[in-house]
This record gives C-alpha cells, sequence and structure tokens, in this order.
C-alpha cells in the first residue's frame, strides 16, 4: 500500500512540475535551472539516514558521510549562488535614469 | 505526537515550500523571495531527518554536512557569473553522485542484512535505476564541465559506430540490472551491481562526448533533470516522500527547459544528443542553395563610433564570444554612452545564445543591464527592420541567415534573430573563423555587415573612449 501512495504522490507532482514551469519567461532560466538543481539535493535527506544508520559496517558509513558532503555541496552552493545572481537583476538603475534625462 | 507523524509532517511543509518557491522562481518580482522559501523547505528536511529513528550517529553526518557547507559556499560566493555554465554542470553531478551513493549505500545494508525490504525486487530495481542515473549524471556532469571550463575540447567528439557502442553499453548495464534484480545469489548480485555501476559511469562520459559546446544548454537542462530523477529513485528505495515529490518537480523542470532549448534550435532531442552536430567543419552551405556571395569588410573602432554616432535606434546582440571576453561591462557602458547620445537602446537575447538556458540574462544583469531592455528574439524580429545600427557580439550561429534561407545548411529551420534587416550590422569577432556548428555566417558576407576584428572587450572599449572624448570637448 506505501508504495502505491508513492507512485500516487510522484504521479501528481510530476504534473504539478509541467505545470509550474512551462511559462517561466527565458531570462529566468538560469535562476530557475540552478535553484531547482539545488532541490535535487534533497537526495541529502537518504544520505543523512545512511550516514547515521550505526549498523556496524564501515562501507555504509563511508558511502552516507561522502553522500551528505556531496548533496551538501550541491545544497549550499545552489541556494547561495542563485541568490547571488537574483540579487543582480535590477529593474531601472538610478545611474540609467539620470543618462536618459 | 510520535516522531514518525512529526517527521513526515515537515516533510510535506518542505514539498509545499518546493512547490512555492519553484512556481515564485517564474516571476521577476518574486523570484529571490521563491529561492529563499526553497532553501527554508530544504532546512526543514534536513533538520527533521537528523530527528529520524534509523539515525544513531551523528559524528559523521555534521563532518559531511560542515564539509558540504564550507565548500558549497566558497563555490557560490567565488565563481564568476560568466563561469554560471561549469558551476551549474558541476553542482548538478555532485547532486548526480550523492544520489548514487545513498543507492549503494542501501545495497550494502541490505546485502550485509540491517535492513531487510518489504519488497525485496522492487528495491533492487529501484537500485539499480538509482544507480544508472545518478553515474550518468555524475560523469556527464564532470564532462560538460571540463567542456565549458574549456579543460577539454568543446567540440563534439565522434567517432564511427559511436551509437552502436553507446547502445552496447546501455544493453550491458540492463543485463547486468536484470541480473542483479533476479538473481538469489549474493556473489553474483555484488558482481553485476559493480558492473552496473561501472558501466553507468562510462555511459555518461561517453553520452555527452559527441555533444559539441554549443549544444550545452539543452545538456545542462537534460542533466539537471536526470539528478531530480535520480534523487526521485531514491526516494522510492528509502519510502521517502519528500525525496520523491522533490525529484519529481526538479525532473519536470528540466524535461521542460531541455524542451524549450530544443525548440529554440529548431531540433529534436534525439538529434541534440546523438548527431554528433558540429564535430567537423561542415562543407554543406558554401555552393547551397540561397547563399550569398561577397566579402568580408572590416570596419575600424573609428569608422564604428561614426556609424553609432549617428544612429537612434540600435540593438545588441550577445553571444558566448561576450562571456568569453568577459566584455559584458564594456557592453553596458556602451549602451550608456548610446543613450546619452540620444539613441534607443536594446538587447535582443536568443534563448540558446551562450551555453546554459538564460546564460546572457546572467551576465548583462551582472553588468546592471535593467532588464527591461533585454528583448526576447519573438519580439525583436519584427521591429528588427526599424533598426539602424545591429551590434552582433559574439553571437555567429543565432543570427546565421543561413538558417532562414539555405535549405542545405545544417542549421537550416532554426529561428534566428534577424540582425540582417537591419540598416546596419556591426559584428565584433575575434578571428576569422568559423562558429561552433563550423559553418561560415552567411551574415558577415552581407553587404550592411561590417566586421570589427578584435577582442569584443577592446574594440568596445575602444569606441566608448571615442564617445567620451566627443563628450569632453
Amino acid at each position: 500500500m506505501e508504495l502505491i501512495l508513492l507512485f500516487f504522490i510522484f504521479t501528481l507532482a510530476g504534473f504539478l512540475g509541467f505545470e509550474l514551469i512551462a511559462k517561466v519567461p527565458s531570462q529566468l532560466h538560469t535562476p530557475l535551472m540552478s535553484g531547482s538543481n539545488a532541490i535535487s539535493g534533497i537526495t541529502i535527506v537518504g544520505a543523512i539516514i545512511a550516514a547515521g544508520a550505526d549498523d556496524g559496517s564501515w562501507i555504509t558509513t563511508v558511502l552516507g558521510t561522502a553522500a551528505v558532503t556531496l548533496a551538501m555541496i550541491n545544497v549550499i552552493g545552489g541556494y547561495f549562488v542563485t541568490d547571488r545572481m537574483l540579487g543582480m537583476f535590477k529593474k531601472k538603475t538610478p545611474a540609467k535614469k539620470e543618462g536618459s534625462s | 505526537m510520535s516522531p514518525e507523524i512529526l517527521i513526515n509532517s515537515a516533510y510535506i511543509l518542505a514539498s509545499i515550500l518546493f512547490v512555492l518557491g519553484l512556481k515564485m522562481l517564474g516571476r521577476q518580482a518574486t523570484a529571490r523571495k521563491g529561492n529563499f522559501l526553497s532553501g527554508v523547505g530544504m532546512l526543514i528536511a534536513i533538520v527533521v531527518t537528523l530527528l529520524d529513528r534509523h539515525v544513531i550517529d551523528y559524528t559523521w553526518i555534521v563532518v559531511g554536512l560542515v564539509a558540504g557547507t564550507v565548500i558549497g559556499l566558497a563555490c557560490a560566493r567565488l565563481v564568476k557569473m560568466t563561469a554560471m555554465p561549469e558551476m551549474v554542470a558541476l553542482l548538478n553531478g555532485f547532486g548526480g553522485l550523492a544520489s548514487l551513493i545513498v543507492g549503494a549505500a542501501e545495497f550494502f545494508r541490505i546485502r550485509g542484512g540491517t535492513v531487510m525490504p518489504e519488497h525485496p525486487l522492487f528495491t533492487a530495481t529501484v537500485i539499480y535505476l538509482t544507480i544508472l542515473i545518478g553515474g550518468i549524471t555524475f560523469t556527464g556532469s564532470v564532462y560538460a564541465f571540463c567542456k565549458l571550463a574549456e579543460w577539454l575540447s568543446g567540440r563534439a567528439l565522434t567517432f564511427s559506430g559511436q551509437n552502436f557502442v553507446n547502445g552496447l553499453m546501455l544493453i550491458a548495464t540492463l543485463a547486468a540490472g536484470v541480473l542483479y534484480v533476479l538473481t538469489g545469489d549474493p556473489q553474483l548480485a555484488l558482481i553485476a551491481f559493480a558492473v552496473f555501476t561501472l558501466l553507468s559511469l562510462v555511459l555518461g562520459w561517453t553520452l555527452v562526448m559527441p555533444i559539441g559546446g554549443g549544444d550545452m544548454p539543452v545538456v545542462i537542462a537534460m542533466l539537471n533533470s536526470l539528478s531530480g530523477v535520480a534523487a526521485c529513485a531514491a526516494g522510492f528505495i528509502i519510502n521517502n516522500n519528500v525525496l520523491v515529490v522533490a525529484g519529481c518537480l526538479v525532473g519536470t523542470s528540466g524535461v521542460i527547459l531541455s524542451a524549450i532549448m530544443c525548440k529554440a534550435m529548431n531540433r529534436s532531442l534525439a538529434n541534440v544528443l546523438f548527431s554528433g552536430f558540429g564535430s567537423a567543419p561542415a562543407a554543406a552551405g558554401a555552393a547551397g542553395a540561397g547563399t550569398i556571395q561577397g566579402e568580408l569588410k572590416p570596419i575600424s573602432a573609428e569608422d564604428c563610433f561614426g556609424v553609432l554616432e549617428a544612429a537612434r535606434q540600435v540593438v545588441i546582440i550577445p553571444g558566448y564570444g561576450m562571456a568569453v571576453s568577459q566584455a559584458q561591462h564594456v557592453v553596458r557602458e556602451l549602451a550608456e554612452v548610446l543613450e546619452r547620445n540620444g539613441a534607443e537602446v536594446r538587447f535582443a537575447i536568443h534563448p540558446v545564445a551562450g551555453r546554459m538556458p538564460g546564460h546572457m540574462n546572467v551576465l548583462l544583469a551582472e553588468a546592471s543591464v535593467p532588464y527591461e531592455q533585454l528583448i526576447e528574439m519573438d519580439a525583436i524580429n519584427p521591429v528588427m527592420p526599424t533598426m539602424d545600427v545591429a551590434i552582433v557580439i559574439g553571437a555567429n550561429d543565432v543570427v546565421n541567415p543561413a538558417a532562414a534561407r539555405d535549405k542545405s545548411s545544417p542549421i537550416y529551420g532554426m529561428p534566428i534573430i534577424n540582425a540582417h534587416e537591419a540598416r546596419t550590422v556591426i559584428c565584433l569577432k575575434r578571428g576569422k573563423g568559423t562558429g561552433f556548428s563550423g559553418l561560415e555566417n552567411q551574415l558577415f558576407l552581407m553587404p550592411n555587415t561590417r566586421m570589427l576584428y578584435g577582442d569584443a572587450k577592446a574594440s568596445l572599449q575602444g569606441v566608448v573612449a571615442e564617445f567620451k572624448s566627443l563628450a569632453a570637448t
């Protein structure tokens, strides 16, 4: 049953994704991509569970730690670089007004 | 309230924030806030996962979180805006590798007997898919990174039978996957696991190999999608709804972006991925019907100034060359002196200009060009004949009129910015070589075109200096 529910969520999320992204102006394509890229770092949830499951196997711990690090780079790098980019998208600047007057 | 319910409620909240964040990222006014909300969603998801009953030992988690934060922050702060395509590609790769490792860790946990999956066949299948997709995403992204950073040649690398070899490898990974899922023998499963992990890594590399630099916008969007799908598959392994939702959202958004990029080039996704487009200088076009005979007519910075000084309507068409020569700031300066001179200046952006969707917009935004001035292709083309001067800065295929006229041209049918319809066209170009597609640009040969050779940044600085000395006198 749990599996069916998961597929149910999967299907709905797919449709939702299409609806959300379909009408984005091309100016925002880069931030949209790096922003959604950051979201794909959600795999960190799986990484944390693997790294923290103290089941006596060093393989799992090593793999989990590596995965946490990589996913965290993806998350932090993605969000901060997107924010930096979006901070640069400005409306008309004072300098421009001065020039056109 | 039991921790299970608390954790799952928090995951719902995180999912809502991701959806809202993505929605708000689609509009200029709300984009920054949207990104912030999505980040809050991620923070919530990470914090509550630490409360999961499966998490016993925090030492290594903290090590990973701290290391990732430091490296991620350093990358985000230090990267140059011109290097953004590489950065996105690399981050994508890390996400893909993380998913691959999550899949591998689950494999070893099940193998070690610490985890007993409820549906062993299904879990094995999704472990296989996670590793396959994660592996392709990782090495594909790393290769894309190397191409974009010019550590490796940006040209498409092809050899005869390439698609055949890739096909064989894909079949081999499938066979190893089926073997892994169905076999009861742990030794055989381990071998199959090793084989398809290795092959998926090789496949990522060889699949990106025949794709040239100019098609990178599609590849990056595609890899972005795959990194989401990998996270989604990992969600199915550990029965985690937030992974499934977030991964699926990223997966679909990447697919849509790829489709938009393909449409902007009038090519199918299959053509972009498998045709080896741009691998060799194309001979077609030279003798094809509708070609323009003419010669390249150079122009000096002084004459260029003379043309621009008289112009009232100017359109600037940037391309990858502007990124290469880091000319975005001097381009903005030029726009400013032109406006002070009484001209109206617009920037015309082709959807696939540069190496990543929206690449030019980011660079011009960095140089403080107001985004109202950035015009999309479909909006600029109808008014192009009223333009006195079109300045083409490091753009090539996206302004090549052969795409509209020459049926034998490989880029025939691709929508272009009709720069040639402007009264005068000034093309800034480093040398006399051809563009990424290997085609001689017919725009350069047209009677109303003048070539301003040299580094775009230096050339424009010369023109801007002329305007400034005029203003001084």
